[in-house]
């Protein structure tokens, strides 16, 4: 687990501030798709040993929601942007 | 004091006498001594019993792994259990007493132990205690707890204070030995930002201990000069009494700085820390951990008296106490002549060397006589170290009188720091020790902990490992280097392992704190247990508060040698945090007895204190539960009054603790619309509406009201529970799933004070104190707007909403005004007879009303099994939860669902969590109908009554079930009913 996350709006960070939710799961479904794919987006998760995409919310400081990618081998992070860009796409 | 105290001593102050108490017994030691050199000096060589067989145990080391040592230091609440002696400052008035003893160090009854040790050998847990399985708890625990264990933790809570603290810096120098000073002078001449920390009370490290001169200067005055300039430099900061305990991610470290350990009580300042708890984030570290010397396994190697040869140099040097009056010395290694020669210097005879070396190779000039090719085989003496016996290479016995022995078995690199991030570390043949791993990022190991010996290799290579991590960051750097002293060619001593003494008599001890034997050792490799993991928890070695310091290595050679391979091959176990033990006391910090958590007081608090309010803790929130009036002894009594008043004439509740979001922007009203379940994208300005969350697995998140105050301006309430909650699902909505609706969202729950104004005559007391018409044609239910009050002095929020069931309002004002207006609102209803009321009758009138909370909102049901199934929009195309909540089984029909229940003789009662069954089927769970989910005495119906979900619960209104509380065994009649006890056409409501 990092001891330090380096927000994108704040800058590095202790641990203490962030709330972690987990992995980043499958896009938000259209109301009328798959059952199959509603079940993805609701409950199935990867527990994966090397790099893992996580809901990051910094809870203690921006209270921006954050993708972190992170390795659960080394704990190593080797990315951090806002969530918002997994569907508007640019940098925050 | 007595003839062990000689001349010399470069910690102490011999002006300084300090008197002090060891099991009771007055003595007394200098300004500077540790606990364990004032012992020495004092002839105590005796200190402990060991943990397992209590036998007599002195002290092995100068430093930070001591394993036998340990005293209980301090008395009441500031009594430290486990201290090692060794690390331990002499303060005056210290009480020391010895632990694992009974009735007294001298006379051990549990030393007849000893005599079971056939029995207590490796594995003893697992076989011993197997069967038969019941003599566990009262047998053997009882007994193994009585016999073993170390010191006791006090009852008394400890007056200290102690607290925790972030440091940032460039380069984090970890040990300030000859190599960590080094790297500390190197880097700070540099410019960059150092902290350099030292477990000791004073910086130097092996420094301290030299008895030469380095470069033709005495040792403490050159360290005098380099911690002068360290002192000098403002960019660094040196902390002593500090130890570095773990190494975590991103280059975080955490360390415990001792501030007032080592004060009397007298001087202990009640508003500085005892204890500091430092996280340390560095860019880069050099690790001059140094280097741990090991005991050597042989027979009686634990007899006081025994100790490592470099401890003897420390006590000697730094202490100016002499380890005993004839001492011999058994090394493997060349630095361990050292402590002869200095031991000569003193005036201490030297009986003999013992090096287990046909030739070693060295120059010394001692007076000792040198005993080449030989081993230690025995010790002989009760209670302190008499002779030793001596195993020539010939195989011919010879015993030698000694009161002292000092043994070096080589050198331990202390890679802890650089391994407690997953690094594994690696042998070396020609250093006989493992090594710190080869890929330490950000960390450059120097000095012993890199295998170097000596002072001046050590204080070189430190400089060269500074300008290293100095590169890392940017920066030029020159090594310091020490005067006076040429840089010789490297020289590797050559070590000669000696893991066991083939030829020991009697018990070898590997580790002396947890009782391991070599025979423990090999006993386990027989028994298949030769992996190093399983090996370690077989025997326990290593798994003592010293977490093998001095003992790992040498099972790890055991091993290795009954293996026939290299000690690389076994490997080591796994380095984790923390090197040493850290108190309880700096790991909690500040938060302990009422700053264990916040406390969060509503804006009213002071108001309901002053009305008699009695307080209930629910999360970090102390609500107001009930306000007890004269002569209402019982809080069912204020309750019930409160319940009466409100229905009759008029109440005021504080209800500041429901969460409060604001809610702005364009789309904020289709925001809304997907975060519930019901409609509110056509909500108009001025009119609140009661919504439902669901989760997106579509059962009920949470509930609460959100009113429009302006066209793209929403106010949301949740409820207590889950105010934070909420916020977070909502921004997790916004940002995630739909960042491109324009909304934003700020808690404004610390803002506002907001209480419920409820009963007939609510609106007869608000009327006195708002200015605006709140009648029922200007205001009706559910409406929601600012309001003037106090004649155009104060703005304040009106919402007309009702958790009672009785005409009712919630006035929102600024925290700051919450005091005021709730005073003016009793005054204004003091003519109606208001009460105040708190928690309990809330919870009462919404039982009577049929309103759910989280007791019916537990994470199992849907709208529909609250009833309010019609709510689900069936037109929108989507909202959270929706998909999910129309999955087979949560539209099942014969789901638990919402319905009143009331007992059928009315002076029965009935608890909460009680199950539901069919009147003539067996009570079990088999035959479950539901649970009761909430109850509570009607003082309106003057009977119990409650909320429950039972299976088709809304079709069964008039059914006879029985309510069994399987917790009392006790069953009861019940009446299945509309859940709406009160008012179920909501007459009151609209009134």
């Amino acid at each position: 687990m990092s001891s330090l996350v380096k927000c994108p709006h704040c800058g590095l960070r202790p641990r203490e501030e962030f709330t972690i939710r987990g992995e980043v799961a499958t896009p938000r479904p259209d109301a009328g798709a798959d059952e199959a794919l509603w079940f993805d987006h609701v409950y199935l998760r990867d527990n994966p040993r090397g790099e893992h995409r996580e809901y990051w919310h910094h809870s203690g400081g921006c209270r921006r929601w954050l993708v972190l990618t992170r390795n659960t081998l080394t704990h190593e992070t080797s990315d951090v942007v806002d969530a918002s860009t997994l569907k508007l796409g640019e940098r925050a | 004091m007595t003839s062990f105290r000689i001349d010399g001593g470069t910690l102490i102050d011999r002006n300084d006498v300090r008197r002090f108490t060891f099991n009771g017994e007055v003595l007394t030691g200098f300004g500077g001594d540790t606990v364990a050199s004032s012992l020495l000096a004092n002839g105590k060589q005796l200190v402990g019993r060991s943990f397992k067989y209590h036998r007599p145990r002195g002290i092995l080391t100068a430093g930070a792994a001591e394993p036998n040592a340990l005293l209980t230091i301090g008395r009441d609440g500031r009594r430290d259990p486990n201290t090692r002696a060794t690390m331990a400052e002499l303060f005056d008035g210290l009480e020391a007493r010895s632990q694992n003893c009974w009735p007294n160090v001298n006379f051990d009854i549990g030393a007849a132990n000893g005599l079971l040790g056939p029995l207590l050998g490796a594995g003893f847990y697992y076989k011993t205690f197997m069967w038969p399985a019941a003599f566990w708890e009262k047998v053997y625990e009882p007994l193994i707890r009585k016999a073993a264990g170390l010191g006791r933790a006090s009852y008394d809570p400890d007056p200290g204070y102690y607290e925790k603290c972030w440091a940032h810096c460039d380069l984090l120098v970890i040990g300030a030995g000859p190599a960590g000073l080094a790297a500390a002078l190197t880097a700070g001449r540099a410019g960059v930002r150092v902290i350099i920390a030292d477990e000791g009370v004073q910086l130097g490290g092996g420094l301290i201990a030299e008895g030469s001169p380095v470069g033709g200067k005495p040792a403490d005055a050159v360290l005098a000069d380099i911690i002068g300039e360290l002192h000098a430099l403002s960019n660094v900061e040196i902390k002593k009494r500090t130890t570095v305990f773990a190494a975590y991610d991103d280059q975080v470290f955490g360390a415990v700085e001792r501030v007032q350990k080592h004060l009397p009580e007298g001087e202990i300042n009640p508003h500085r820390a005892m204890e500091r708890l430092w996280r340390i984030v560095a860019r880069q570290v050099v690790l001059a951990t140094g280097a741990e010397e090991r005991p050597i396994v042989f027979g009686g190697n634990d007899r006081p008296g025994v100790m490592m040869a470099g401890a003897m140099r420390t006590y000697l040097n730094a202490y100016g106490v002499a380890p005993g009056k004839r001492v011999a010395l058994f090394a493997n290694n060349s630095q361990a002549y050292q402590t002869a020669l200095d031991l000569e210097v003193r005036g201490i005879e030297v009986a003999a060397i013992i090096d287990p070396r046909t030739c070693p190779n060295i120059d010394y000039d001692g007076k000792a006589r040198l005993i080449a090719g030989a081993m230690v085989r025995d010790t002989a003496g009760r209670k302190a170290i008499k002779s030793i016996t001596v195993r020539h290479d010939d195989g011919r016995d010879e015993v030698i009188a000694v009161d002292a022995l000092g043994v070096s078995g080589g050198y331990s690199p202390i890679v802890h720091l650089a391994c407690h991030r997953g690094g594994k570390p690696v042998w070396s043949d020609a250093h006989v020790g493992f090594m710190p791993p080869e890929n330490t990022d950000g960390m450059t190991p120097c000095g012993a902990v890199a295998g170097k010996a000596g002072i001046a290799d050590c204080f070189a290579d430190g400089g060269v490992a500074a300008v290293k991590a100095l590169a890392e960051l940017g920066v030029m750097g020159e090594a310091a280097s020490l005067p006076g002293v040429e840089q010789t060619a490297e020289t590797v001593d050559h070590i000669q392992p000696v893991w066991h003494v083939a030829s020991t008599k009697g018990k070898a001890f590997v580790d002396f704190q947890n009782d391991v034997a070599a025979s423990d050792i090999t006993l386990a490799m027989r028994e298949g247990y030769d992996h190093v993991e399983l090996a370690k928890r077989y025997t326990t070695n290593g798994m003592a508060t010293d977490q093998g310091k001095t003992s790992n290595v040498n099972a790890i050679g055991i091993l290795a040698e009954n293996k026939g391979v290299s000690p690389g091959e076994i490997g080591t176990t796994t380095f984790r945090p923390f090197y040493t033990p850290v108190s309880f006391g700096a790991l909690v910090g500040a938060s302990k007895g009422m700053d264990f958590q916040p406390v969060r007081k509503s804006p009213l608090h002071g108001w309901a204190g002053r009305n008699g309010a009695k307080f209930v803790e629910t999360g970090l929130w102390y609500r107001s539960s009930w306000f007890p009036k004269d002569g209402e002894t019982f809080w069912r009594d204020s309750v019930d009054r409160e319940v009466n008043t409100v229905r009759t004439k008029v109440g005021i509740c504080d209800v500041s603790t429901l969460g409060k979001i604001e809610i702005f922007g364009a789309d904020a009203a289709e925001f809304l619309n997907r975060v519930y379940c019901n409609a509110f994208l056509k909500l108009p300005v001025g009119k609140a509406r009661y919504g439902i969350m669901l989760r997106e697995d579509g059962f009920v998140y949470d509930d609460g009201t959100t009113s429009c105050l302006g066209g793209n301006h929403y106010f949301m309430t949740t409820t207590t529970a889950l105010a934070a909650g909420v916020l977070t699902h909502l921004e997790f909505c916004a940002q995630v799933l739909w960042p491109e609706l324009d909304v934003r969202l700020a808690s404004a729950t610390d803002q506002w004070a907001q209480m419920a104004i409820a009963g007939p005559r609510s609106r007869e007391v608000l009327s006195k104190i708002i200015d605006d018409d709140i009648s029922n044609e200007a205001f009706p239910f559910l409406a929601a707007r600012e309001v003037s009050m106090f004649g155009g002095r104060l703005k304040g929020r009106l919402f007309r909403i009702s958790f009672s069931g009785e005409l009712a309002y919630e006035i929102a004002v600024p925290a700051g005004y919450g005091e005021s207006v709730a005073d003016a609102v009793m005054a204004a209803g003091e003519e109606f007879g208001i009460t105040p009321y708190g928690t309990e009758t809330l919870g009462v009138m919404r039982i009577e009303k049929g309103h759910v909370t989280h007791a019916e909102i537990n994470g199992t049901v849907t709208p529909a099994d609250l009833g309010m199934g019609r709510m689900v929009s069936a037109k929108k195309d989507d909202f959270i939860g929706r998909v999910m909540n129309l999955r087979e089984g949560l539209v099942d029909p014969d789901r638990p669902a919402l319905v009143g229940i009331k007992p059928k003789s009315p002076s029965d009662k009935f608890a909460t969590g009680s199950h539901i069954l069919n009147p003539g089927e067996d009570v079990s769970l088999a035959n479950d109908q539901g649970y009761v989910t909430s109850m509570c005495h009607s003082p309106t119906l003057g009977h119990a009554i409650g909320l429950a979900l039972v299976k088709n619960g809304p079709k069964r209104h008039g059914e006879e079930v029985v309510i069994w509380n399987g917790l009392a065994g006790t069953t009861v009649t019940g009446i299945l009913c509309n859940p709406a006890f009160v008012d179920p056409e909501n007459e009151k409501l609209h009134a």
